[in-house]
């Protein structure tokens, strides 16, 4: 990596996430370019996120998926499939030629993300707006359990438009569910255009703070701030935490940041090539 | 039957600590049982049936056996997708309860009818769907289903049912339960509707047409065996349903006659017709609205 070890970085963990949100990226312009399949804008925005829940944000291990102590994570953006099926081959959960039969006939990397035989996921999802009530029964068996886990669950910010998304933000701070942890990836574009057109979601960090959460915001590609965030859970005792992660579409890639169009195109032979190389150039 | 339901479940949480019961705020009166015994396995999460089942599905992915109350409709079909991708496709061991099947709302109006869940219910993957003829069933439903690990439906009727089966029944899932013997005719029945179809066996009886009678309270996986039996053994099978006569118990029994070669018994069903929605009254009313099941059997035979 060129970027220096920060002085707030002592151990090199950001340089590893660094390094890995880069590999994340790579991995998933492949899997989308050979699939013929939609949706990388979304895995390019919320690829930084991930890398570092899975070096050093949430407690998992590779060679125990399905460990009972585990932290749990649910993307309810299951479009985002790619990127975590990635930053899980990347992080040695399955092996990463397994990345080549995303989507293809008979694979089991299907285009919204599936748990069914693919170690490490721990919930599907497709259809937007469940993912954080899941994510909110596991943190409550936690806490029921008296186990000291944490359940992460990843929303996108069109999916925000669902109402059982607001069924689940107003259930976790009334049980106090302080071991729940939600990321918005606030790339600001959703189907047909930018969310401010769509649907406004502003103020969108009132919102959650009118419905009891800790909230942070935080530059979503910068891995210390993600990295702060992570390390100040729970931001209220006795409250879930939501980090609003602002972010770009297409993040990492020049064609594709902030593009509408890049939700559903996938790169040609050439564009993913040119992709690879500015990849390269910051490895 | 929400009765039954409550002292079988109570019971069962007694034994078992994973056993959780969540509801969307209804049940008044009928769950403040169990919340007093096991404060820590209850949880009212109000009135939002989506988060009801999706919480439910991640405390259940967590080892817990989840049952999920609420009335007619509200726990089905609110939350249906959430019970389709959240439960069904993760095979999860979540029991949806819903109190008050068929008309027993039905001077409430439409949408307080719970006339399509059957149909919906059972073309979900791996979906069990059960409904008790009476306080005896539902007891023997509600343990069942709780050991039954993976999705299930639990359909009840109200409260105040009389109790039909005289003796001690055996149930187990997917096995219809033969309460009466008879050669010419066979009624099966699935929930509340076994109390209409015993009353037209006796008016049967009368007219020396000897009727069996099925409580078919398993819809899925449905008693294909009993159903053939049936086909084989009498002139004619009528089935009977508090429930729309599209996709329920008739659509399921009709599937099975349907591929049965050889010669085989007359079939009809009886239900409630499409386009009722505007009709309201008690259930007694209600049902009568929807025709004459004796008539129906009679037709059955002469046709």
């Amino acid at each position: 990596m060129s970027t220096a070890t920060s002085c707030s970085d002592k151990t090199g963990r950001l340089d590893r996430s660094r390094e890995l949100a880069r590999r994340v990226r790579l991995g998933a312009l492949s899997m989308v370019h050979k699939a013929g399949a939609s949706h990388i804008g979304t895995c390019l925005s919320m690829s930084d996120l991930l890398a570092c829940l899975y070096s050093f944000g949430m407690k998992v291990d590779p060679a125990k998926p399905a460990d009972a102590g585990r932290d749990r994570f649910v993307l309810s953006k299951g479009h985002g499939a790619a990127g975590v099926y990635a930053v899980l081959a990347e992080s040695g959960f399955f092996p990463r030629d397994w990345l080549e039969t995303y989507c293809a006939d008979g694979g089991k990397l299907a285009g919204h993300i599936t748990h069914h035989g693919v170690p490490g996921v721990d919930f599907s999802s497709g259809s937007l707006g469940h993912g954080l009530s899941v994510a909110a029964g596991m943190a409550l068996a936690a806490k029921r359990d008296g186990a000291a886990w944490k359940a992460f669950c990843l929303l996108s910010d069109g999916e925000c438009d669902e109402g059982s998304i607001w069924e689940a933000v107003l259930f976790a701070p009334h049980h106090q569910l302080d071991n729940l942890v939600v990321l918005v990836d606030f790339n600001k574009i959703q189907s047909f255009g930018t969310v401010k057109e769509v649907l406004d979601l502003d103020p969108f960090a009132d919102k959650w703070r009118a419905f009891n959460w800790g909230v942070r915001e935080i530059d979503g590609h910068d891995h210390e701030q993600i990295a702060g965030a992570l390390d100040a859970l729970p931001f209220v005792k006795g409250r879930p935490s939501v980090i609003i992660a602002h972010t770009v579409k297409g993040k990492g890639v020049s064609f594709m940041e902030n593009k509408l169009l890049w939700h559903y195109r996938s790169p040609d032979a050439g564009q993913l090539a040119q992709a690879k190389s500015e990849l390269e150039v910051r490895a | 039957m929400r009765t039954a339901f409550i002292k079988a479940l109570c019971k069962v949480a007694a034994e078992n600590p994973r056993v959780m019961l969540l509801t969307g705020d209804l049940g008044f009166s009928v769950l403040e049982e169990f919340a007093a015994l096991f404060p820590d396995r209850y949880v009212n999460v109000g009135v939002a049936e989506q988060n009801l089942t999706g919480v439910a599905a991640g405390l259940a992915s967590c080892g817990k056996i989840c049952l999920t109350y609420s009335i007619a409709n509200f726990p089905t079909l609110r939350c249906l997708e959430q019970i389709r991708n959240d439960v069904c496709y993760h095979k999860a061991n979540v029991k949806v309860v819903s109190v008050g099947a068929g008309f027993a709302y039905g001077s409430q109006g439409y949408t307080h009818h719970g006339i399509e869940d059957l149909s919906i219910m059972r073309s979900l993957p791996g979906m069990t769907v059960i409904a008790p003829a009476d306080p005896a069933e539902a007891d023997l439903a509600t343990r069942a289903m709780i050991a039954q690990p993976g999705p299930g439906f639990l359909r009840l009727g109200k409260a105040g049912e009389t109790v039909l089966h005289k003796s001690p029944v055996e149930f187990v899932i997917g096995k219809a339960i033969k309460v009466r013997e008879g050669r010419d005719l066979t009624l099966i029945s699935t929930g509340s509707m076994l109390r209409i179809a015993l009353e037209v066996a006796d008016s049967l009886a009368k007219r020396e047409i000897s009727a069996r009678v099925l409580s078919m309270h398993t819809v899925k996986p449905l008693d294909e065996e009993a159903v053939r039996a049936a086909c084989r053994e009498t002139r004619g099978i009528l089935t009977l349903e508090e429930h729309s006569l599209t996709g329920g118990l008739g659509s399921a029994v009709a599937d099975v006659v349907a591929t049965m070669n050889g010669a085989r018994a007359r079939f009809a069903k009886w239900g409630v017709p499409d386009m009722l929605h505007h009709r309201v009254g008690s259930q007694k009313y209600m049902l009568e609205v929807c025709g004459d099941p004796l008539a129906a059997a009679l037709r059955l035979l002469e046709e």
